[in-house]
């Protein structure tokens, strides 16, 4: 599969001396939908900055469709569209005139620029706003307005760096199926998120990134098989004053109604519900404690930190 | 990128700067025609008329030419230096960066937007002046060839200036310090003729009198200093200044990381 973004030995050291990323490689194929993960501080943004040409490298290659972002400039940010982590519009300029000036800066003549503006803006739900200051948008609207202003010029390659953050989960629900309408009529989307179950819900592939460099880059099925276990809730009555003791499980007293219990990988569920028939235990409901793919993003980053002696 | 998309790119940039300009004509437009009227009542007119022949005209007749071509000056100027640094500061400065626009473009866009407002404010400054005196036009080439060349200059410095500010006072120390005490010594209100020889020598070695002087040969037919050589002095401050602004636009001066 050809790569629509490939990175190779990617080293940032800011001014003051911090050394941001530590020789990060990436290859994200085209047509994939990849999430970018780390902790806050790991390197995501200085990776996705340098990418949009908004960081200047120390060291290594960017690669977008074939082209080296380095010396063939031009001919690979045509195939980019950014949706940055804060608002990066001005605030009292229009709404449509944002965009349409945008599809200006990539050469878009002015008739197709207006249409696709109108398009882009109908499609988000911003059409009846496009008169008003973008200042005058509330947070989802901003939100949505960027990502518009990154599709008008239709990118093969978005990048999309906490797109949903201070949205509200209706809004992130259908922001989810429009990215994954894009994603599949062939837009190749890197994704990173605070929401885990955003990126385990959209994304095919996963790259974890902690204190400059990759320590996980996988497919999100083959890395949530190395699970070792899962922690459930289960809501149960009568009251219980303590955990009851199942043999081959972990179970704690989350309140005298609830029980979190650790189901390692391979155990059934089956022996668990018998043994709380026995004990005259009825659950009324069950879920998990946490995403699966937060337990094992936790669980990385903190093997990451053991190893660093820290 | 082809031709006609640098084309389009370049249009859009120029087009968003007249448009931002002119959306806000009371703080751009506006100001300099009421200073420079005051310029006219009171420098030209009441005081003007006390102090007789300057350089061989009228005093009105000589601040003339000095008085516009301190507002193209000014305007063109303060258009980049305030476009530029707020597109930083909103960080909107982002979405022609992350474009496949080169930095040329960006650069030569902005310019025009600080042309486009230093003529205009220029132009304006030239009917209000008709309301005090009769303005001769000696030639006009070297009219329009110093004043794009002037305009063009100080958007490239006001481009500079933007691009090294950290703040909002950063971009009025260079327009406060040095624009305006070189404007004031440029030869705007008085004949450098008039200072003692050490000082004209001085004199010669601010930018500015070269472009006071040449605009106003264009108009009255009469200048302080050889208008070939002033010529020659402002394109070579426009090519060295063009560079020193895309060096530092390719490096990403004060808008990478």
């Amino acid at each position: 599969m050809k790569s629509a973004l490939l990175i190779s030995n990617l080293e940032k050291i800011y001014d003051n001396g911090f050394v941001a990323l530590k020789g990060v490689s990436l290859n994200v194929a085209q047509g994939d939908f990849f999430a970018l993960l780390g902790p806050n501080g790991a390197g995501k943004s200085t990776t996705l900055g340098i990418v949009c040409s908004l960081v200047n490298a120390t060291a290594g290659k960017v690669e977008i469709f074939g082209y080296d972002l380095a010396t063939q400039t031009s001919q690979a940010k045509q195939f980019l569209g950014v949706v940055p982590q804060e608002f990066n519009f001005n605030a009292f300029e229009t709404v449509y005139n944002i965009i349409k000036t945008q599809a200006g800066f990539y050469g878009l003549p002015d008739k197709l620029a207006a249409e696709r503006s109108q398009y882009y803006l109908q499609k988000l739900g911003l059409w009846e706003k496009r008169d008003i200051a973008a200042r005058m948008l509330s947070g989802g609207m901003k939100r949505r307005l960027m990502i518009a202003r990154a599709l008008v010029h239709e990118p093969k390659l978005l990048i999309l760096d906490e797109p949903t953050a201070g949205v509200d989960i209706e809004l992130r629900r259908s922001m989810w199926e429009f990215l994954r309408e894009i994603n599949e009529a062939g837009t190749t989307i890197i994704l990173t998120t605070h929401y885990l179950e955003e990126a385990e819900y959209l994304c095919k592939n996963i790259a974890i990134i902690d204190r400059g460099k990759i320590i996980q880059n996988t497919s999100i099925k083959a890395l949530l098989a190395q699970l070792d276990s899962e922690s459930f809730i289960f809501d149960i009555t009568p009251a219980l004053q303590e955990a009851p003791l199942i043999d081959g499980y972990c179970i704690t007293l989350e309140d005298d109604h609830s029980l979190v219990v650790e189901v390692k990988k391979g155990q059934s569920l089956n022996g668990l519900f018998k043994e709380f028939e026995r004990s005259a235990i009825t659950v009324t409901s069950m879920r998990n404690k946490s995403n699966r793919l937060e337990e094992m993003f936790i669980s990385m980053v903190e093997n990451n930190l053991e190893q660093a002696g820290e | 990128m082809n031709n006609r998309e640098l084309a389009i790119a370049l249009y859009t940039i120029v087009r968003r700067e007249i448009r931002r300009f002119t959306r806000i004509w009371l703080q751009t437009l506006l100001p300099p025609a009421i200073t420079m009227s005051l310029y006219f009542v009171i420098f030209g007119n009441l005081i003007g008329s006390r102090i007789g022949q300057m350089g061989g005209f009228s005093y009105m007749e000589f601040i003339v030419p000095g008085l516009i071509m301190m507002s193209v000056i000014t305007n063109s100027y303060s258009n980049v230096v305030a476009s530029f640094y707020s597109a930083k500061f909103q960080r909107n400065v982002e979405e022609m960066l992350v474009s496949p626009m080169p930095n040329w473009v960006i650069l030569v866009g902005y310019v025009l937007g600080g042309v486009s407002r230093g003529v205009m404010v220029g132009f304006l400054v030239t009917m209000l002046s008709l309301f005090f005196t009769d303005l001769q036009v000696h030639s006009l080439t070297i009219i329009i060839i110093v004043t794009l060349l002037t305009s063009i200059l100080f958007a490239i410095g006001g481009f500079i200036n933007a691009m090294l500010a950290n703040s909002f006072d950063d971009i009025s120390i260079v327009p406060t310090f040095i624009l305006t005490p070189l404007t004031y010594l440029g030869g705007v209100f008085y004949s450098i003729s008039l200072l003692p020889e050490f000082w004209q020598g001085v004199s010669q070695l601010n930018p500015i009198l070269y472009m006071v002087s040449t605009f106003r040969y264009g108009i009255l037919g009469a200048s302080d200093i050889n208008i070939y050589l002033a010529l020659v002095v402002i394109v070579v401050f426009v090519v060295g200044l063009f560079m020193v602004a895309l060096d530092m636009l390719n490096k990403g001066k004060g808008i990478r990381s």
